[in-house]
């Protein structure tokens, strides 16, 4: 972060003359380990950094970004913004005056039990050449991989009415994977942490269990290939954390974004099918929905102090009761539609502008286990994992698919069955849900793929959910 | 970045290796304006100025890959590459043999410059907002310049550079009316710009005629070529490259095993030559001219990059395991003669947001979206409230395909994830006895 502040520094001693400017500094390391079938693959060590200069001045808004961090480079990257400024002022969508303002100054960094670098790459390997192992269980085990992978991102957003935020955000990402084939027949499985990320150091490899997964991961995979298809036709329907994450970030995180709503996105992510009236009265679920913005949630992918403009994070209620209560939405976005909001204004990298984005979108607990959920259904399916995901422009129309699904007969548990999918339309789904898991099936997860912008971005989100049961959803499995 | 100041930088990091270490360094430089678009105003713009450099370090049989982003200036970036190979080093000594490690042996060069006419993009812009007056435009502007280099220490040197611009646009009407269009290129003709927003306006004028709800079910349908690229590239999908193919995750598996097939006039290559990447991959191998994926809809070969072709002992045809610049076969059917053929129908002027449905059957879902129209009697008469499908390629390539048109369109990608993409595709549009609409 001393590195950041010095380039801050050097920014601060020519800073641009002009209403407001923001300089947002982004280093990033990576690192990236797999065992495949044995075989070490080449690991990757990447280290990114650039700047992005904001500024508004003239009656407009510009950026330059650049990977130049030397005087010169800074100061090029701020003139080409104030030449895209000038141009915003000529044809721009709306006042630059309504641009959000930032003093806040705080820091944040993610709390490691073990840093990274407290164990060795040989140590790192022979933890992977083990999991991998343990994956090759029989023959039609035909392809089987264990990773382990590193990110710290270190940001500083510093402003010209005193602003100053430092975030170093460090994450390490276990997983797993099995790949089982008999005939035309393929059925894959994942595990060992590779869809619940969260931040954090090395510790994180037993807390996913990295090792113990590996021969779970591996026999369903096999048992898929003898199961039958997912049955279709309309039934209640219980989804483990590990879907209802891709349930939250489609049909609600989305939808609730207000810059789809305000349109900038309809040319490539799409709008919603959300308008500005329905905050505060809409029923978007049944009683038993409740979702929250939370970026305080200790070690959930997103958690932090500030959003990239220098907005302060705090907790805000989305959906309370069932009811829509405020989108997710900057202070831009908040000025543009006079509407409230949250701290969610982020951008993938020091090479993209910010814009609204899901932090942690957290579906709040109810009461019960798991097994209370099962209890509940006389004929249903358990759906495990998400493989497939697609929905409508307007975030209403989707259809999901698992990698493992079970069936529910009067009460129980009963057979896998394989391909397991259902489909459904966001604004009625909601109001299904019959059945949320209390605080003890929680789940921290979340998506590190969610794509959006122009030009494109890609940032992680986190999510944490319980379990939760939906009445009379169409389910499918597979076949032409 | 220039290739010079490229070549230079490689040449240092060159001289700094031991007698048995082998270096590929690998360039990507990009400098480009992105101008966002809302109701015909501009929303947000800026420029981004990125260079990032990616070595890999190579002893005998072990290998390690690293990458950091580059300034400009030329004692800090050898400052920058230094460290990262010092890194690299150190690294190396801790990692096994790797028996898939593979790299061209054969010194070779090439370097390409494209031709373009850029004007300057505050301009167009300007010009853009003044020819789409009255509608609400919203899209993104992409422009400026993009160059890959190759350099090794073996001997290899390689450049491609190029300009282009790239605009992607929609207009919509209302809520989820819209129509879609795209201009991109090197040669800035605003005249193609009026008359692409001239057909915008009339599928608007269809838009504002009553949407057609549709109920689930089988419907006759005209794909055109922008809804034929969403599907080809699900088959992109782990559909053609090797590694998918030996470890039976390919979507196209049945078509492997002699199973099941496409109609026989389907055709699909990976056209090198025709494309807008770089003809050499990052392991310094040149890739060939074309490569046939699909013939007379059969499986016909795999994409090979250099990893997986040292695994299963095929000679590397690509730089990627998914195609960057796909062909699909031209059929016979004419433009004009499109709504005839189609009669009553659905046409699909783009898909959306697709997925693998049942990848074992090579079963795709997504929506329609943007452009779609019912057609009764060979006439459109009305837009179509957005539908779900879910359906096999096997039936809208295969036992359901009427027909293909004569005319291709190509299609260069918008995308810009991992900076502007290089991606192409030429396309026909596809007439389908009946596509499969579930929600």
């Amino acid at each position: 972060m001393q590195h950041l502040c010095d380039i801050a520094d050097v920014f601060l001693r020519q800073a641009p003359a002009c209403d407001y400017w923001t300089l947002r500094l982004v280093e990033e390391e990576h690192d990236h380990l797999e065992v495949r079938q044995g075989v070490v693959e080449p690991s990757r060590l990447t280290y990114t950094s650039g700047a992005m200069v904001t500024l508004v001045g003239g009656g407009g808004i510009g950026y330059g970004a650049t990977s130049d961090l030397s005087a010169a480079g800074l100061r090029a990257a701020a003139e080409r913004a104030a030449g895209w400024a000038r141009v915003h002022a000529r044809l721009g969508l709306f006042e630059a005056g309504i641009y959000p303002r930032s003093s806040t100054r705080a820091d944040y960094r993610t709390p490691i039990e073990e840093p990274w670098s407290t164990l060795p790459i040989g140590e790192k390997l022979d933890i992977l050449q083990a999991a991998n192992d343990a994956l090759a269980i029989e023959d039609r085990i035909v392809d089987w991989s264990a990773w382990l992978a590193r990110r710290r991102v270190s940001q500083l957003l510093i402003t010209s009415d005193g602003g100053r935020v430092s975030q170093v955000l460090d994450y390490v990402h276990p997983g797993l994977v099995a790949v089982a084939n008999e005939g035309s027949q393929t059925q894959r499985r994942h595990g060992g942490g590779s869809d619940g990320s969260q931040q954090g150091g090395l510790e994180r490899i037993a807390a996913v269990r990295l090792l113990e997964d590996a021969p779970r991961v591996a026999e369903e995979a096999l048992a898929l290939l003898d199961a039958p298809d997912c049955p279709q036709d309309t039934r209640d329907l219980v989804l483990l954390p590990s879907q209802m994450v891709l349930q939250i970030h489609e049909s609600i995180g989305h939808p609730l974004e207000l810059d789809r709503i305000l349109g900038d996105e309809r040319n490539y992510a799409g709008t919603s099918f959300v308008t500005p009236g329905m905050f505060g009265r809409y029923r978007y679920g049944s009683e038993l929905l409740n979702v929250t913005f939370d970026p305080t949630v200790p070690m959930e992918l997103v958690s932090g102090v500030a959003d990239d403009e220098g907005a302060p994070a705090a907790r805000e209620y989305l959906i309370r009761r069932g009811i829509l209560e405020r989108p997710l939405g900057g202070a831009l976005s908040q000025a543009r539609a006079g509407l409230p909001g949250t701290a969610n204004t982020r951008a993938s990298s020091w090479d993209r502008p910010p814009i609204d984005r899901m932090g942690n979108i957290n579906l709040e607990p109810g009461e019960g286990s798991l097994a209370d959920l099962i209890a509940q259904v006389e004929r249903g399916v358990l759906m495990d994992t998400n493989r497939s995901w697609s929905i409508d422009d307007s975030r209403n129309k989707f259809q999901f698919g698992c990698e493992l699904g079970r069936l529910i007969e009067d009460g129980e548990l009963k057979g896998l069955v394989r391909n397991p999918g259902y489909r459904g339309i966001s604004a009625s789904f909601w109001r299904s849900l019959d059945g949320v898991g209390g605080p003890e099936s929680l789940e921290i997860r979340g998506v590190c793929n969610c794509g959006k912008g122009e030009p494109n971005q890609s940032v992680y989100v986190g999510h944490a959910t319980p379990p939760c049961l939906f009445r009379d959803v169409a389910v499918f499995g597979g076949g032409e | 970045m220039n290739a010079d100041a490229f070549f230079t930088l490689a040449d240092h990091l060159n001289a700094e290796l031991r007698s048995a270490e082998i270096l590929f360094s690998n360039l990507s430089n990009e400098s480009s304006d992105f101008v966002r678009l809302n109701r015909n105003r501009l929303r947000q713009a800026g420029h981004v100025g990125s260079t990032a450099l990616d070595l890999t370090l190579i002893e005998g049989s072990r290998q390690v890959e690293g990458g950091c982003d580059l300034s400009g200036d030329p004692t800090e970036d050898q400052a920058r590459a230094r460290r990262l190979l010092a890194r690299l080093r150190e690294r190396l000594a801790h990692v096994p043999d790797d028996p898939y490690l593979s790299y061209s042996a054969e010194p070779s060069e090439s370097d390409h410059y494209g031709d373009a006419r850029l004007p300057p993009a505050a301009e167009t812009i300007g010009e853009l907002i003044a020819s789409a007056d009255g509608m609400d435009l919203v899209g993104i502007w992409a422009s400026g310049d993009i160059a890959e280099g190759l350099a090794s220490s073996i001997g290899h040197r390689h450049w491609h550079a190029s300009a282009s611009f790239n605009l992607d646009w929609s207009c919509y009407l209302e809520a989820d009316k819209a129509v879609k269009s795209a201009y991109s290129g090197f040669d800035w003709d605003p005249a193609i710009l009026r008359a692409k927003l001239e057909v915008m306006r009339e599928g608007l004028h269809i838009m504002s005629r009553p949407a057609r709800i549709l109920e689930p079910g089988r419907y006759r349908a005209y794909l055109a070529p922008s809804a034929v690229g969403e599907l080809m590239g699900m088959l992109a999908w782990g559909g053609f490259d090797l590694k998918s193919h030996r470890t039976h995750q390919t979507p196209l598996l049945k078509m492997a095993r002699g199973e099941r097939s496409f109609d026989p006039r389907i055709g699909i290559r990976e056209e090198h030559d025709r494309g807008l990447a770089p003809r050499f991959t990052a392991e310094g191998f040149p890739t060939p001219p074309r490569v046939a994926l699909v013939e007379g809809g059969r499986f016909a070969a795999c994409l090979v990059d250099a990893r997986s072709g040292k695994e299963y002992g095929e000679p590397v045809n690509t730089a990627s395991d998914a195609p960057g610049s796909l062909g699909l076969d031209a059929g016979t059917l004419d433009d004009f003669d499109v709504p005839g053929q189609l009669d009553t129908g659905l046409w699909i002027g783009n898909l959306w947001y697709c997925n693998w449905s049942d990848p074992n059957d090579c079963r795709v879902t997504g929506m329609t979206r943007f452009g779609t129209y019912w057609v009764e009697s060979g006439e459109i008469v009305a837009p179509v409230k957005v539908m779900r499908f879910d359906d096999s390629l096997y039936h809208l390539l295969g036992d359901r395909l009427e027909g293909l048109t004569r005319e291709r369109e190509l299609l260069l990608s918008a995308e810009t994830y991992d900076g502007r993409s290089t991606d192409s595709a030429l396309l026909p549009g596809v007439l389908v006895s009946g596509i499969d609409l579930t929600l």
